[in-house]
């Protein structure tokens, strides 16, 4: 594969995967734990909806098309985040009756901010000068994310025996789809991403491990590459919350066409 | 014809949108302005990736240069080579981020890492006796802290 085609795969990877998870960060907004947790998710969101930006304009310069629209009005078939990050947060919706799980929430955030750290590392060695710089400083802003979440998680492990169990839960619920991180679709081994499936599991393994092992915390089992679902959404495979995810994401775009913010 | 240091003097004009005492250059973010006859380019490098008040400091810092006599056309870039860190913040500016309230940022621990124990002083009374809020504040670069010694909240410019 050419290397211009490498690119732009990973580019939608990056885009996608921060977009969604950030909108699903965005949605805890007013009905996290308690106020700074309001904050702190609202910000979190903040960073990773503007990473998401970097990427969906680096697309745009290479002729994918407008950034807006690539956000906004792409098709769930064409979108190539991770189906870990698609997930809910809880049953219900953010408007009717929402049921948030924050035992799950915490889990994903974990394993996804030491995912994303490790393909940081990786992307700051790329080929690619432009990506590799916007990495390095991408990089520098995640630490935040991933001291937040690991002071989460240490705290939900360490608190009541309900804490525990719904963050013992939520890990379970998270491991289903875990794996679907890892698979890299139309990116190839290449100076463009000079990783493999393998590196990047095991550096993240390498990062979580120790994290489990210190709140005694057992570690489930090697991450299934094939998803339970066989959905790989790294080849546009996703699940029917990533349509509705869309849907509200959208709307305001599609409602007044043209308009600016 | 603009000179560059006419330019860097203009853009101290230009204040950061939502710290008004504090210019783009207190803040560090512009890191290079090139004059070509009438034509000036500058290329600023964002505090955080996502900070949305990027676009509304390109239209300022090009409003105020296109107004230099001299200046034919300004364009504005974003870079991020060299990355913004919070060490490109200027004595002055460190200074001018107190009188907002704000602390200026805590030098960067060994080996690029957060360490949560060292609080940064009070920007009102300089006590040391403080402890962190949240480590998520008003805007990405902000976190919030509390001054045990003069009981006011205050914010802290992000290590980044
Ligand atoms: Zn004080």
């Amino acid at each position: 594969m050419a290397d211009a085609d490498v690119l732009v795969a990973l580019l939608y990877q990056l885009a996608d995967d921060e977009l969604v998870i950030g909108h699903r960060d965005s949605e805890w907004l007013g009905l996290a734990p308690h106020i700074e947790e309001d904050i702190a998710f609202g910000s979190i969101a903040q960073d990773e909806v503007g990473h998401a930006i970097i990427f969906l304009r680096m697309l745009e310069e290479l002729g994918e098309g407008n950034a807006d629209d690539l956000a906004f009005l792409r098709p769930a078939a064409d979108r190539r985040n991770a189906v870990l990050v698609e997930r809910p947060n809880g049953a219900g919706t953010y408007l009717e009756n929402p049921q948030f799980d924050w035992g799950y929430t915490i889990a994903r955030r974990l394993v996804y901010d030491l995912f994303d750290g490790v393909r940081l590392e990786v992307l700051t060695r790329s080929s690619h000068q432009p990506l590799a710089q916007v990495a390095a400083k991408i990089r520098r802003e995640e630490r935040y994310h991933l001291l937040h979440h690991v002071t989460w998680f240490k705290r939900l492990a360490q608190g009541s025996d309900e804490s525990r169990r719904r963050l013992e839960e939520g890990i379970a619920k998270v491991w289903t789809d875990v794996g679907g991180l890892f698979t890299l679709g139309a990116v190839a081994t290449s100076p463009i991403f000079p990783a493999t499936t393998q590196d990047l599991l095991d550096g993240w393994m390498g990062e979580l491990k120790p994290i489990f092992a210190a709140e005694g915390i057992a570690w489930p089992s090697a991450p299934l590459m094939r998803p339970p679902l066989g959905l790989d959404g790294r080849r546009g495979q996703h699940t029917p919350e990533l349509g509705a995810l869309l849907e509200a994401m959208g709307e305001v775009c599609r409602a007044v066409p043209g308009a600016s913010w | 014809m603009v000179t560059e240091a006419a330019v860097w003097a203009a853009l101290t004009d230009v204040k950061d949108p939502e710290i008004p005492p504090v210019s783009v250059v207190d803040m560090g973010m512009v890191s290079r302005v090139v004059v070509d006859g009438d034509q000036v380019n500058i290329d600023m490098t964002p505090t955080f990736v996502g900070c949305p008040a990027l676009e509304i400091i390109r239209r300022d810092v090009a409003a105020r240069v296109a107004v230099e006599p001299g200046v034919g056309g300004v364009a504005v870039r974003f870079v991020f080579d060299p990355p913004w860190t919070s060490e490109r913040i200027t004595p002055q500016g460190r200074e001018r981020l107190k009188t907002f309230g704000i602390a200026p940022p805590m030098p960067e621990s060994a080996g690029g890492l957060i360490n949560l124990a060292e609080v940064p002083p009070c920007p009102f009374c300089s006590s040391h006796d403080t402890h962190m809020e949240n480590l998520f504040g008003p805007t990405a670069c902000r976190a919030i802290y509390y001054c045990d010694a003069c009981r006011q909240p205050f914010e802290a410019m992000k290590t980044v």
